[in-house]
């Protein structure tokens, strides 16, 4: 669970981006908001964050880190918006919840097709706001290479 | 779907990009006359990691025949803008986010990932959605002295916040446009980058450029969600504390601040004029013991410019250090960490914690000329 504003400079330090070594992002997410995250984060947990998560720089190294680290999906109440299409084109589930009531510890599901949330612990339902048809599509092929490499071309209906 | 105009990646973004497209299946780029590669982030390479993406770009860009920025040559938006990349109406893709900075001439630019930029390489093409728009209008016809272009952004970050135009454009407005050259414009749409917008444009009033353009205004009936009226003309010298760029004060709240390192230069504040501010304040003086300034000029253009004109001497005889045409310390890759406890005061756009390097550090954002006033006295400092 974080605050708001989470910047793309606290999600992986930039002196750590500049690599193909996906391992390596991994192993510094999040270290300077969280120096425990790597101790405490286990493959399948997920990120709830406030407002504006992603903010800042357009480094796609920032969902790559999160994704390469096991992240099942990042809920916030919005994401800033490069943040938004970065892990959505390398497929990593996000979604908008406007309101929930989410705690640490709590055990989730969620569908990206219709924004559904359950809560299991509080036997709660959540409603994010529904990703757009073209995002849809791209996370239904696993990202946006796979989606390029089926279609050749953006497919808008 | 939009169309292209062009499009450039760099150090940071482009081998994820280049990777990207090959995996898409991509062979040749769907146009690489309007393709630029440029190493500026983390440059000359400072390990032997960052070297090999760098003789990856190289190559790339050698056998896709893409436009290609060496190392020295200056950091990415000011040479889209000085080798007019990006003209007045056309629609610009970056994977960069501070990209809307052509803003300034009027075009319409976005920053993005790597993948999407991949995407545009193959297809020349990207999916974006029409944004709603902010307008800012800036009223007066001067600005006081000691305060520029920065000191009006911050402002508008401080107001707009740090995710208060997230997807949004925003647009500005008013007759103090008459009086902004292209460096002023360009500040004022770099930083729309500090307030999440999708883009920031400058209604072309007063816009001059050395090409003849059909200028774009804003549709007379458009639709605002949020109008801001600035009195630029009362404006005072601001200052963004840490650790956000929105956290914006006036200076003489600050001042009397001890710091010990100074920064002037990236695609924010690294232009001529910016040096130029900086050199009307340090001319036959030092910085302060104790004190280091760090400079590093926004593009080869810049650093002849302002050694031709005795700007860069004076810099240098205060005790200024000179480093490579690029994006410097900005990023925390290179070219001047700051240590634990360290406080520095800083030209550049972000101030999150870590961004320069070391989240034991502190920074304080703002114009070149409180920057130089600061690093002469060792303490926060009103430039006038």
């Amino acid at each position: 669970m974080y605050t708001d504003n989470i910047d793309t400079d606290r999600i992986i330090p930039g002196k750590y981006t500049k690599t193909l070594d996906l391992s390596m992002l991994a192993a510094h997410v999040m270290e300077d908001v969280d120096p425990a995250f790597a101790s405490r984060f286990k493959e399948g947990d997920l990120i709830v964050a406030g407002d504006n998560f992603g903010c800042g720089s357009s480094r796609e190294q920032a969902p790559l880190a999160l994704k390469t680290a096991g992240v099942s999906i990042v809920i916030a109440r919005f994401f800033a918006r490069i943040f938004f299409r970065n892990a959505i084109n390398i497929g990593l589930p996000v979604l908008e919840v406007p309101h929930h009531s989410i705690q640490m510890g709590d055990e989730i599901s969620f569908n990206l097709a219709d924004g559904k949330i359950v809560n299991y612990t509080r036997h709660e339902i959540y409603q994010a706001t529904p990703l757009p048809p073209v995002m849809l599509n791209i996370m239904h092929e696993g990202g946006l290479v796979p989606y390029l490499k089926k279609y050749k071309d953006f497919i808008l209906r | 779907m939009v169309s292209v105009d062009g499009a450039m990646a760099t150090d940071t973004t482009a081998p994820l990009a280049i990777k990207a497209f090959r995996e898409m299946g991509g062979v040749k780029l769907a146009n690489p006359e309007w393709f630029h590669l440029i190493i500026d982030h983390a440059a000359p390479a400072p390990n032997e990691s960052i070297a090999n993406l760098h003789i990856m770009m190289r190559s790339f860009a050698a056998e896709t025949g893409c436009h290609f920025y060496e190392i020295g040559s200056g950091i990415c938006h000011q040479l889209m803008l000085d080798h007019h990349r990006v003209k007045p109406g056309e629609i610009f893709i970056g994977a960069d986010s501070h990209t809307p900075t052509y803003g300034a001439v009027n075009a319409l630019a976005c920053g993005v990932g790597s993948t999407d930029l991949a995407a545009v390489m193959v297809t020349g093409k990207l999916w974006l959605k029409v944004p709603s728009s902010i307008r800012v209008n800036l009223h007066g016809h001067s600005l006081k002295k000691g305060v520029s272009a920065k000191d009006i952004v911050l402002e508008v970050v401080k107001q707009l916040t740090i995710s208060g135009a997230t997807y949004q454009s925003v647009e500005y407005h008013g007759e103090l446009l008459h009086y902004l050259s292209l460096s002023d414009r360009m500040v004022l749409c770099n930083m729309v980058a500090e307030m999440g917008a999708k883009t920031g444009i400058v209604s072309p009033e007063g816009l001059q450029l050395p090409y003849n353009f059909e200028p774009v205004f804003a549709d007379k009936e458009a639709v605002y969600t949020r109008v801001l009226d600035i009195d630029a003309a009362k404006l005072h010298p601001r200052i963004s504390i840490p650790h956000s760029p929105d956290d914006v004060h006036d200076v003489s709240d600050y001042t009397g601040t001890p710091v010990t390192y100074g920064f002037i230069g990236t695609c924010t504040n690294g232009r001529l004029c910016d040096l130029q501010s900086a050199a009307a304040i340090l001319k036959n003086k030092k910085i302060h013991p104790g004190v280091r300034l760090v400079i590093a000029p926004a593009s080869r253009k810049v650093l002849l410019d302002a050694m031709e004109d005795g700007t860069l001497q004076i810099l240098i005889e205060a005790g200024a250090s000179i480093i490579n045409s690029g994006c410097g310390p900005c990023v925390g890759t290179h070219d001047g960490v700051p240590g634990d406890g360290e406080v520095v005061i800083s030209a550049a756009n972000r101030n999150f914690k870590g961004r320069m390097g070391n989240p034991h550090s502190e920074i304080y954002l703002a114009s070149p000329a409180t920057v130089a006033a600061s690093v002469l006295n060792g303490i926060i400092t009103l430039p006038n």
